[in-house]
């Protein structure tokens, strides 16, 4: 966990990113599902090696935004940047480069429940990395899952892990093809606060070796606090209030310390 | 009663509007007064009623044609992706495994069962015609022509149907698929494709197993009360087949794997959120399978009796 002097380096550091490279920029960003308007003129970048939190209630459009920046889903309008291509209008092939270079980790961990735990990576690992040969398959296999310290479940079935391994499972299956860009789908969600501290810190372990840039989305305050670079708020599909987290703490506005308190 | 009044008394039972109708004899000497609001309120209600009534069918025909719409798509995408040069070998081989090798218990079974209870029953009908000598040649033709494929067809559509609904709902509603597509995996070309190729390659040979295994049945069948050699039994079946019984067969059976795995796909892809869902698009997709095995089989006999003429 980092302390409240790390937190204050953190926010006085946070300027500087502005003058880093954006690796992901959204502009006027627009979705509906239906007359449901979820996201509106949403517009914000995530700079090179920061982490980004995005907060926000239920339903105010945090998990549409990062399925709509890897082309899960189709926005309506406006344009979502990633290396300075543009998401929306990418073919397929185009996208599954991008795609590459994106790690997902889906809410409920998604893995896939008919294979092990390394056939899980491996499978990852042939589709992305099809160059590799197995032996370093195999060694990039237990270095990731070293990293997320569960290496002695190798051969395990997802069913037979606690909700907590199979998020880290799901975090090894994304590391181990080396992404540059990290998105997570409400990373703690569901887990105990032990746990949640246990995958907080893997978050920042992992943006300190891997060197990625992430987009954490959360409404898990100690999360928030633990992994935030900068936050953004959204509400009603738009971006509600953003800057470091000194800032978000301080707030006398009621939503946001609704969050905070 | 007037025709006013009969038309007063119409209106009245339609609105309701029981107190008043006896007091209307006819409409000279009818003294009370409709309390206006109260027909104006009920005639909002009914006409609210109405408009719900002729929205929920607009909706409903509404949703009909966009399923259509879907399964044709659903359809085309995926016949894209089969003759797609990045097919999924692989994944192929192990569905046809799945599907293959892991019906085979159910379907011995269902094989045997069938082509001895046919004998049984038949049996004696055929005793009483003095026809008992033709009972192998009927039973091999009814077992290769219609029995076997039908029923090895039905049964596959509540196994395999079912199990790749449930399975691919499931992967749905887990974010499995989500999870696939954005590791750069089409999720139509390695779980429909693969999954639907399987099932058309593997159900057909499945028929055939259990149309070998019925008739293993019917040898047991008339051994029951008989004695007839193996050779003789099979001898006799044979000489009653044509190329013309077994062609046709074989033909609807591959039609029987493909509607099978593409129900039990789309039903599975197409899957709801929620977990209620995954029941859902296992039931349905066992009850669609099974009508269109049916309505495919319906087609096939017609266009084979036509070809026969």
């Amino acid at each position: 966990m980092r302390t409240e002097e790390q937190i204050e380096t953190m926010v006085l550091d946070s300027p500087k990113k502005n003058s880093k490279e954006a690796v992901i920029e959204i502009d006027n960003l627009c979705k509906s599902f239906g007359d449901q308007v979820v996201l509106k003129n949403l517009s914000f970048k995530l700079f090179d090696g920061e982490n980004l939190v995005v907060l926000g209630k239920s339903g105010s459009g945090k998990s549409v935004l990062i399925k709509c920046i890897v082309g899960l889903l189709q926005s309506d309008s406006g344009s979502i940047l990633v290396y300075n291509q543009n998401v929306p209008t990418m073919k397929h092939k185009e996208l599954d480069e991008i795609r590459q270079k994106i790690g997902f980790l889906f809410q409920s961990g998604a893995l896939y429940d008919s294979m092990t735990v390394k056939e899980n990576l491996e499978f990852q690992l042939r589709r992305i990395k099809k160059h590799l040969k197995q032996s370093e398959i195999d060694a990039k296999i237990i270095e990731a899952l070293d990293n997320v310290g569960l290496s002695k479940v190798l051969n395990k079935m997802p069913s037979q892990l606690s909700g907590g391994m199979r998020k880290r499972i799901s975090l090894a299956r994304t590391i181990v093809v080396d992404p540059l860009i990290m998105l997570y789908d409400e990373p703690t969600t569901g887990l105990d606060p032990v746990t949640s501290d246990e995958i907080s810190s893997l978050i920042n372990d992992i943006q300190k070796k891997y060197k990625t840039s992430s987009i954490i989305i959360t409404h898990d305050i100690e999360c928030a606090r633990m992994t935030a670079d900068r936050l953004i708020m959204l509400q009603d599909g738009d971006v509600y209030e953003k800057g470091s987290l000194n800032k978000f703490e301080k707030s006398t506005d009621e939503l946001i310390r609704a969050f905070f308190k | 009663m007037c025709e006013s009044c009969k038309f007063l008394q119409k209106l009245c039972n339609i609105l309701d509007f029981e107190p008043f109708i006896f007091a209307v004899t006819n409409l000279s000497a009818m003294k009370i007064v409709i309390p206006i609001n109260k027909a104006k309120e009920i005639v909002k209600l009914r006409t609210l009623n109405l408009g719900i009534k002729a929205q929920a069918k607009k909706e409903a025909a509404d949703n009909f044609f966009t399923d259509f719409a879907d399964v044709v798509m659903f359809t085309i995408h995926l016949i894209k992706e089969t003759f797609s040069r990045k097919f999924e070998v692989r994944e192929f081989f192990q569905q046809c495994f799945k599907i293959g090798y892991n019906t085979l218990p159910l379907i011995s079974v269902t094989g045997t069962i069938i082509g001895l209870v046919l004998t049984i029953q038949s049996r004696p009908v055929l005793v009483r015609f003095g026809a008992e000598t033709i009972l192998p040649g009927m039973v091999a033709v009814s077992l290769i022509r219609e029995m076997g494929p039908v029923i090895t067809a039905l049964i596959c559509a509540g196994k395999i149907a079912s199990g790749m609904g449930a399975e691919l709902g499931s992967m749905k509603v887990s974010e499995q698929i989500e999870a696939m597509e954005v590791s750069s995996t089409h999720p139509m070309r390695f779980l429909v494709v693969t999954r639907v190729a399987a099932a058309t390659l593997m159900i057909p040979l499945l028929i055939l197993y259990a149309d070998a295994l019925g008739l293993i049945g019917s040898w047991i069948g008339v051994n029951i009360k008989g004695s007839v050699s193996f050779i003789l039994f099979f001898s006799q079946a044979f000489s009653n087949i044509t190329f013309m019984d077994f062609l046709p067969a074989v033909v609807k059976s591959f039609f029987f794997g493909a509607v099978i795995g593409l129900v039990g796909c789309y039903k599975g892809y197409n899957a709801g959120r929620g977990t209620e869902s995954v029941g859902k698009a296992a039931n349905s997709a066992v009850v669609l399978a099974s009508l269109l095995v049916l309505i495919v089989d319906m087609i096939a006999v017609q266009i084979t009796d036509m070809l026969g003429k």
